[in-house]
């Protein structure tokens, strides 16, 4: 892969030195008594790789959801670039159009084709016209090794081309920060590398991600540092040699043999 | 053992895949029963279908009145004579089908977004299509007919028309967009909530999202009981006649009323079915794309 998708879109926001992404003190329930993110404070460097790890439930998706503002946090605050998105003024439309996302599930419209989904918010939220839409489209499905599919309908592409065109999909719109959610949880086992593949190709480009995970090898070659979340806090954040080799924690320990048990490391 | 058999669904005709496949005589055999097993239910079936026939035949025209039913409903002279009125009212009909049938789409969509608008700037419009729907939904279609083309010339109001067809036209259209608007509203529910929040994620508005995302995959689903709806709306634009509308209904009623004679209401009525199963049929075919379609297997 070239180093275009990222760089033209890291060239948009001022190259200061501080964290693309800071999340202080969240804290989010659903109704009034589940509590799922307690006091969450953590910190993503630009080019970066941050992985979130920790049991079904722990928060890692709704900790993602509240960053695109899919979902409003009840405490604390999140900066893009050293602004406060979670400021009920702030536009978050436009917000959300400088973080990409990837669902677990896909999400691809179904009604579109491939170059359909891509180019759909270029050219409607950037105003990017049709051509010069489809023509990046078509640069970023060739580079994926994609090209063949552009005018195919989802449902005729296996579960990792799918989520392929999903990453292609948040690209077009040169988001500042990525956010994976658990993209390979679908996958069946023999698909997970090709997209994982891509990762660690986004990764090399300087794209500055936030990927939700349980595949713990992965975390740990990709990852710049790794946050294990637990009982809505961050029980433990280190590098990935650091929490994968010598946690501090207890839960960290008790959390990794489990995984470890269940042959995912 | 035969030498082409006609066989299973999964392959064609056996041994066609050119990989040197021979069907075993296991195959052979369950196909022969299959078959066997199709020519008796077959069978069954003729013969049941023959002997209901010659059953109800016998009943009907063995009745006391059959004679004189006959002569009063199923005349042909007057058959005849009502025909080609009755086709004369009927362009009025597809007139009506075709122009409320529109008006109907295009309100029961709007309606049906503004129930699902957001926030609380929207509660009025929310409010009033809730009202609208849930009012006209529960109002029997004569009712609104009747206070429609008789409430309102009574009125008197300057600049109102009195013509029946746009009065009683704007009373089906009335009732039948509560109806679509009930539709399209379940089809837009129907769309899943993560593909709202792909569409946002990728800094689509509200509207945006709707327009792009929501509405068109909405619209797909929906289009079955859609042409259900209409196949209905077809049938009761014959309802204007209570107006004074010309209609194919009401050209059968001149007939019928003059002569006492009620063959014309039978044309009618057999014009009306004519027309609507090639729609019925249509929207068989459409739904069976549609479900062949999702079992392909979409993962949303």
């Amino acid at each position: 892969m070239s180093g275009s998708a990222v760089q033209e879109a890291a060239a948009g926001a001022g190259t200061d030195a501080g964290p693309v992404l800071r999340v202080e003190h969240v804290r989010k329930t659903y109704g009034r008594h589940r509590v799922v993110l307690r006091d969450v404070t953590l910190e993503v460097p630009q080019h970066t790789v941050t992985a979130l790890i920790g049991a079904s439930g722990s928060g890692k998706s709704t900790l993602l959801r509240c960053a695109n503002l899919l979902e409003e946090i009840d405490d604390g605050a999140i900066h893009l670039d050293g602004e406060e998105i979670t400021d009920p003024r702030a536009d978050a439309d436009a917000v959300r159009r400088r973080i990409g996302v990837v669902f677990q599930s896909y999400n691809l419209f179904p009604h579109m084709t491939v170059l359909q989904n891509i180019t759909l918010a270029p050219r409607r939220v950037l105003g990017v016209g049709r051509a010069q839409a489809e023509e990046r489209a078509r640069a970023l499905l060739d580079r994926l090794g994609l090209a063949d599919k552009a005018h195919e309908y989802p449902d005729r592409l296996s579960g990792g081309q799918q989520q392929r065109v999903a990453i292609v999909r948040a690209l077009a719109v040169r988001p500042r920060l990525l956010l994976l959610d658990e993209i390979t949880a679908a996958l069946d086992p023999e698909l997970v590398g090709e997209v994982l593949t891509v990762v660690r190709g986004l990764k090399d480009e300087g794209m500055t991600m936030v990927l939700a995970t349980h595949e713990m090898a992965f975390a740990r070659t990709v990852a710049d540092q790794v946050c294990f979340l637990d009982d809505g806090v961050v029980r433990e954040q280190g590098s990935p040699e650091q929490l994968f080799g010598d946690p501090r924690e207890d839960r960290t320990r008790r959390f990794l043999r489990r995984i470890t048990e269940a042959g995912r490391l | 053992m035969t030498a082409h058999p006609a066989a299973g669904l999964a392959e064609g005709p056996a041994g066609t895949a050119g990989d040197g496949y021979t069907p075993s005589p296991r195959r052979l055999a369950r196909e022969r029963y299959k078959r066997a097993r199709t020519r008796r239910s077959a069978a069954a079936a003729g013969l049941s279908t023959a002997v209901t026939a010659v059953v109800l035949y016998l009943l009907i025209t063995g009745s006391p009145g059959w004679q004189r039913t006959r002569e009063t409903f199923f005349n042909a002279r007057y058959a005849r004579i009502a025909l080609p009125d009755v086709l004369q009212g009927l362009l009025l009909n597809l007139e009506l089908l075709a122009v409320c049938g529109s008006c109907v789409l295009v309100l029961g969509l709007l309606l049906a977004v503004a129930r699902t608008l957001r926030g609380p700037v929207f509660f009025p419009l929310r409010a009033l299509a809730t009202a609208y729907t849930d009012f006209f939904r529960g109002l029997p279609l004569i009712i609104c007919l009747l206070l429609i083309v008789f409430g309102v010339p009574a009125l008197r109001l300057q600049g109102v028309t009195t013509d029946p067809v746009v009065l009683g036209g704007s009373a089906l259209v009335l009732t039948y967009s509560s109806y679509v608007a009930e539709v399209f509203r379940a089809g837009i529910e129907s769309v899943h909530p993560s593909q709202r929040a792909a569409a946002r994620s990728l800094g689509l508005s509200g509207a945006q999202t709707l327009r792009y995302v929501v509405l068109p995959q909405a619209v797909r689903r929906v289009v079955p009981p859609l042409l259900n709806d209409l196949v209905s709306l077809q049938k009761d634009t014959g309802l204007v006649s209570i107006a004074g509308a010309v209609d194919a209904v009401y050209a059968a009623q001149i007939i019928a009323g003059r002569d006492f004679n009620y063959t014309p209401y039978v044309v009618a009525g057999l014009v009306f079915v004519a027309l609507t199963i090639p729609m019925t049929r249509f929207t068989d075919w459409v739904t069976a794309r549609l479900d062949r379609r999702r079992t392909q297997g979409g993962t949303v």
